[in-house]
């Protein structure tokens, strides 16, 4: 089992025939990926790789193809539109891999993509791989393994290093969601933490947070008051200087600075594994999991 | 970004605002120049991007031009939070009744562009928001109907009991909004929001933050950029697209990805040493990159050792172990380097690095210890 992402994904390719794009589509596909169209327009009624069939728009290939999927690789300046045409064409997932969306359209794609139903993950993430199963994004596979652990991070890397570290100690997992580091994002910590408790397959969480912001203080909560999985987290910038990488302003509306130990207090008080370096994850998680 | 309080009054000004006069001066001469021009008092003010200008003593009053000219002289080429100021702007004193504080920020929690406003302003705001929070009153607006004019006059009437002030307010606070929004700023900010002794309401100081995302779309915002008033090391680490920020210690770290970038000096931390920096070269693998990110860390005396940790995904590790080849055979490193890579095209990175007489470990533990040990004058283990 898996959250958000399995053999039943049925993924459409924003940007199919872009660099990033027909490199990661190759990619997935050797994966396992059922990537069932592209769109590109213009380029509606050519194949990528002789065999997926691409469309003008993401409506004509979600008719033509049922894609319930759609990752998105599309440059900054047309990615918040493109996240608004998946929605409207009724995806029930929308992954953006996009780096630099301006915010101020992601104040206007957050809500819209709200309206019409559906989940976004990003922008400016890795996306999300439930291994053995399905890839969507840009994680490498083979630093995967399945398993028992939920992993959900703000970073990129990072992620990799975790997993990397947790599937060469022999711990696999049920997904690896990247949530990306923009100020707006489509999914957050707590809608994570909340379909790995509902996922049967997870036994417990690792969860990599970053200062700044309020999100993991908030996530911490959710653990505390509704989870019943064990949850380990860490928090990247414990040595980062203060004031560089967020406003003021922000910091003040938030309520709260955002430091790292503030965030660790608040996984500590929830009852949560504090991860001090990245390897720490293995020990933690292990001791943790059920026998 | 950010842009000078001149380049942002001028902005204001455009779109309404009623902000007072002013020019800008890069000389005492020219300081004085204008100063005779408008007559009277007039402040003289640093233009730097960095906060507490006037704790600083870059913003003081001339009743005379030739108290201008001498004013000038001193807070042109002083040093602001290691910043030069390299202009003054020279604007006419204005008499004050009231200081207030409007501002415009992206808020993350709300996921939408918020207001703040307060009567207590000339100030600063983290203060306020510190000791008399009541005192700030937040609107978030919804951006598929911008802000409503009864909302611009709610936050009008917190900030004034006068019915013509709040109107006046709720004007400037309509037109801070167009400007907010036409500029792709992720801040906009008028502190001090005045009120004069005839009544008027008028926009003593400007700021605003570019969101570096927007300047692709925006040249004549990205035309703003003042590279003389960014730190050196920062502007190069910006040509050469790497994310760059100096810090006091001295293990120089060159990492891929701001998340992992943050562990590695975290790690270095942990193990006893003091991270040099803040670089993360990025997802795409370009040698060239990788030369340049070399160049930036050498060029800081405080750099005792180097650690590269690189996590190969997009990025290809043999890419990177290439130009660290280039690099330190165009220029020989003086001090040691422990290079870390694992993942896409490892054991082809491996063969770069040993062919060429330098040893990568496949553990990131391993290589901070080693690096933090190098940096105090020891031996790797």
């Amino acid at each position: 089992m898996s959250i958000f992402i399995d053999k039943n994904t049925r993924l459409l390719v924003q940007g199919i025939t872009g660099r990033d794009g027909s490199f990661h589509t190759k990619q997935m596909r050797e994966y396992g990926t059922k990537v069932v169209a592209g769109v590109t327009p213009g380029k509606g009624g050519q194949k990528f790789e002789d065999t997926v069939p691409i469309f003008d728009t993401v409506a004509d290939a979600v008719a033509a193809t049922g894609a319930n999927t759609s990752v998105i690789y599309v440059p900054p300046p047309f990615a918040a539109d493109a996240m608004m045409e998946a929605a409207e064409a009724g995806v029930a997932l929308i992954v953006c891999i996009t780096e630099g969306v301006p915010v101020l359209d992601m104040t206007r794609v957050y809500p819209f993509v709200k309206e019409k139903g559906a989940r976004l993950i990003g922008p400016n993430c890795p996306g999300l791989i439930s291994p053995g199963a399905a890839k969507v994004g840009i994680i490498p596979g083979r630093i995967c393994a399945p398993g028992p652990v939920g992993v959900v991070s703000r970073s990129g890397t990072l992620t990799y290093e975790v997993v990397y570290q947790l599937t060469r100690a022999g711990i696999g997992q049920t997904t690896c969601v990247g949530i990306g580091g923009d100020p707006i994002n489509g999914t957050n910590f707590i809608d994570c933490l909340e379909a790995f408790e509902k996922d049967p397959a997870t036994k417990a969480v690792a969860m990599m947070g970053e200062i700044g912001g309020t999100d993991e203080q908030e996530a911490a909560r959710f653990v505390k008051e509704k989870m019943t999985k064990p949850v380990v987290g860490f928090i990247a910038g414990q040595t980062a200087p203060p004031g560089r990488r967020m406003g003021h302003a922000g910091a003040i509306i938030s309520g709260s600075a955002g430091t790292a130990a503030e965030k660790l207090e608040a996984f500590r008080a929830a009852g949560m594994g504090v991860a001090q370096r990245p390897i720490d994850f293995v020990q933690l998680i292990r001791e943790r999991l059920p026998r | 970004m950010n842009i000078h309080e001149y380049q942002a009054k001028e902005i204001f000004r455009r779109h309404g605002i009623p902000v007072p006069p002013g020019e800008t001066a890069t000389t005492p001469a020219g300081a004085e120049a204008i100063a005779k021009k408008f007559g009277g008092t007039v402040v003289v003010k640093a233009q730097v991007h960095a906060g507490g200008r006037g704790k600083a003593g870059g913003v003081k009053l001339a009743k005379t031009p030739a108290e201008a000219k001498e004013l000038a002289s001193k807070i042109l080429g002083m040093q602001i939070k290691g910043l030069t100021v390299h202009t003054v702007l020279v604007t006419p004193a204005a008499d004050i009744a009231t200081e207030a504080y409007a501002g415009i920020i992206v808020d993350r929690a709300s996921k939408r562009a918020v207001f703040m406003v307060s009567p207590a302003g000339g100030i600063d705001i983290e203060e306020v928001a510190a000791k008399t929070p009541e005192k700030i009153r937040r609107l978030p607006v919804d951006p598929r109907y911008g802000l409503q004019p009864f909302e611009a006059m709610q936050l009008g009437f917190f900030l004034y009991k006068d019915v013509k002030q709040a109107r006046a307010a709720a004007k400037i606070l309509t037109q801070l909004w167009a400007a907010f929004n036409a500029s792709g700023a992720s801040l906009a900010e008028i502190n001090p929001l005045v009120t004069t002794p005839a009544g008027d309401v008028l926009a003593l100081d400007a700021k605003l933050s570019v969101d570096d995302n927007e300047l692709d779309r925006r040249p004549d915002m990205a035309a703003l950029r003042d590279e003389t008033a960014e730190a050196p090391s920062e502007v190069a680490a910006r040509k050469a697209n790497l994310t760059f920020i100096k810090l006091d210690g001295n293990v120089g770290c060159v990492v891929n990805g701001a998340g992992l970038a943050m562990a590695t000096m975290d790690l270095v931390k942990y193990y006893g040493g003091e991270p040099a920096n803040f670089l993360d070269i990025g997802g795409s693998s370009n040698p060239e990159k990788v030369v340049n990110a070399l160049r930036i860390i050498t060029a800081d005396p405080n750099v005792k050792a180097i650690l590269f940790n690189i996590f190969g995904g997009i990025t290809r590790t043999d890419d990177v172990a290439n130009g660290i080849v280039t690099a330190t055979k165009a220029n020989p490193l003086k001090v040691p380097i422990v290079i870390r890579l694992t993942g896409t095209n490892e054991e082809i990175a491996v063969k770069i690095l040993t062919a060429n007489g330098f040893s990568a470990v496949t553990d990131m533990d391993e290589a901070v210890q080693k690096a933090v040990a190098l940096a105090k004058g020891g031996k790797a283990a």
